[in-house]
């Protein structure tokens, strides 16, 4: 995201003849085709389903406005209430344990941990798999008769019981697990490299004037760490918003629609259920979100910069 | 740092080294749960528990799910899904990755009026929730005649990774100091022959970055393939919802999750291959931003 300022190494000084206006020409061709396609497929795309999002297409798309009627109802909806307060607790569950566990792994394997390297490949393998077979997985260890249930019993707690992943009151919680276990990892790599930049000396000192090691984490590196910690946050909210797959494989917004996310309303009312003016509109409110996110993190990131 | 923290003393040694590999358990007993799984019986995972080995190991569950269990109506395991994983994966890989490449070389080295903002409208792209561009992309698609088809979802995934791999490219080439590309064109050396001769032989650790964030993300994609793939053309990770979501006959939780370690091995191979990549494409993005 830096924007280092330099001359254009080659197009300084630009004589005459015909290679070289072909050699003026050449960045621009090879970039070209990326632009379009970009162009179109992000932002011309974006604004098609702006358009939609103000019209009354149903199962095709139809160009009868209707102002924000599809807005209107979307705010009425039930489902679309539940799918945010959802994204409201799974986001907020998410992006905190996984920050927590992260920051946690990092400092506490950033000791001179013999086998580091290993320890590290462990924690970061989830993230090189795909949600669809995270889902699969915790979907069965959560199975209410054979999964843990069953070998809390097989232990000899027989009184156990765990339902979560069926029960509508807690089936989001059980998502927020399998997201957790796939990125908590990702977190602690990036703590783990903020970590290995602070300054050795500024501890050096801190430790010569008698502060213990918590207090010099908690006073004195981890406030410096402020960048990696929001641009974890950054990271993990995007995953978040875009959380489709893992509910998916999980519950597919069930039971009922209790584990709804935006995305996977979305989906459901955009190509299953024949309302594509109010998926449009979903579409666009998540576009929202992610904006609100995006801008105020961009511009900190710049003003830094220019701090700098 | 590390050096400063070395006085820690025993009992607390004993606690972090207990937490960390506390820690290792849980993210690797999934992994265990789903391996023993896939080579039990079903006889066995009725009677026995998530941790308990298999009585019998069979590799019932494996050949069943390759060539033989339900995905949706047909019923011919996940064989075919998972080349058309590979017939979709290479192909948009390659080209994005030499997208980036290029885009990377132009943007950093051949700086014109407007790449800044190009780059700018890039980045912006990598953000943006694919949801907002589903709908218009399957009515392009189906004009193109390109619904349901490899190729369709090849074009998709180049057009929504060329972001990524631009900025990588991007970000690399900008720290390859602009002298080298000066004292080169000086010398008569033209756009491509810079390229080639001088960056590529550069490049190796970001194309690496690249082919593998890219496989990794393509491989593992399941928005994409359900919205723009049907029957024949869809890729492994749909096929693998498809089989643990049929709900005809008993449920064969050992068929599922070899059919979870089928979808998952190629992306779990290239990350015990080249970790290094992988860790790095995933920072890229992030810390350097």
């Amino acid at each position: 995201m830096e924007h280092t300022q330099r001359r254009p190494a080659g197009v300084a000084r630009a004589s005459s003849g015909l290679m070289d206006g072909l050699q003026r020409w050449l960045p621009k061709l090879v970039v070209a085709p990326t632009f379009i396609l970009v162009g179109i497929g992000i932002y011309g795309y974006m604004l098609w389903t702006g358009v939609l999002s103000f019209t009354n297409s149903s199962f095709l798309p139809s160009y009868d406005f209707v102002g924000l009627a599809q807005y209107a109802k979307l705010m009425e909806s039930e489902r679309w209430l539940v799918a945010s307060r959802n994204l409201a607790i799974f986001g907020g569950l998410f992006i905190g344990i996984c920050l927590l566990i992260g920051v946690v792994l990092a400092i506490f394997l950033d000791q001179r941990i013999r086998q580091e390297g290993a320890i590290r490949t462990i924690y970061l393998y989830p993230m090189a798999l795909s949600m669809i077979v995270t889902g699969t997985v915790w979907r069965w260890i959560l199975n209410p008769s054979l999964g843990l249930e069953k070998l809390m019993h097989d232990w000899g707690w027989t009184s156990f019981s765990f339902d979560w992943l069926v029960n509508s009151d807690f089936a989001i919680y059980t998502i927020v697990m399998a997201a957790v276990w796939q990125a908590s990892g990702f977190v602690m790599a990036l703590f783990l490299a903020g970590l290995r930049g602070v300054d050795p000396s500024i501890i050096r000192a801190a430790r010569v004037d008698g502060a213990s090691l918590p207090v010099i984490y908690w006073k004195i590196i981890l406030p410096s760490l402020r960048p990696v910690f929001f641009s974890s946050v950054m990271v993990l909210a995007h995953i978040a918003i875009k959380s489709f797959d893992l509910v998916m494989a999980m519950t597919s917004g069930g039971p009922g629609y209790s584990t709804d996310l935006p995305a996977v309303f979305m989906y459901a009312h955009t190509f299953t259920r024949g309302q594509m003016g109010l998926g449009s509109a979903s579409a666009m409110l998540m576009l929202g979100a992610i904006l609100a996110l995006l801008v105020p993190y961009l511009y900190s990131e710049l003003r830094e910069k220019r701090h700098d | 740092m590390t050096d400063v923290v070395r006085t820690g003393f025993r009992p607390s040694r004993i606690a972090i080294y207990g937490v960390l590999l506390l820690a290792c358990l849980v993210y690797l007993i999934p992994l265990i749960i789903m391996l023993i799984t896939s080579f039990k019986t079903p006889m066995d995972i009725r009677t026995g528990n998530l941790l308990a080995m298999p009585t019998d190991w069979t590799v019932m569950g494996w050949t069943k799910a390759w060539s033989e269990a339900c995905t949706g109506v047909q019923c011919e395991g996940v064989r075919g899904f998972f080349w058309n994983s590979f017939k979709m994966t290479v192909p948009a890989v390659l080209i994005s990755t030499l997208l980036g490449a290029f885009n990377g070389y132009v943007l950093s080295k051949w700086k014109f009026k407007g790449s800044d903002l190009m780059f700018g409208m890039l980045l912006f792209g990598c953000f943006v929730p694919f949801q907002v561009v589903l709908l218009p992309m399957a009515a392009t698609l189906g004009k193109l005649g390109l619904a349901n088809t490899t190729t369709g979802l090849v074009l998709v995934h180049v057009i929504y990774g060329v972001a990524f791999t631009t900025l990588f490219f991007r970000n690399y080439y900008v720290a390859i100091p602009d002298a080298l590309i000066k004292a080169a064109r000086l010398d008569g050396a033209g756009f491509f022959t810079i390229f080639f001769r001088i960056l590529l032989p550069l490049s190796t650790p970001i194309f690496m970055v690249s082919l593998i964030w890219q496989f990794t993300q393509i491989w593992n994609d399941f928005l994409f393939g359900v919205v723009f793939a049907s029957g024949d053309s869809q890729p492994i990770t749909v096929a693998l919802n498809n089989l643990v979501n049929t709900s005809t006959g008993v449920k064969e939780y050992n068929v599922d999750m070899a059919a979870a370690m089928i979808a998952a091995l190629p992306t779990l191979v290239v990350y015990i291959v080249a970790g290094k990549y992988f860790i790095r494409g995933l920072t890229a993005g992030s810390v350097k931003g």
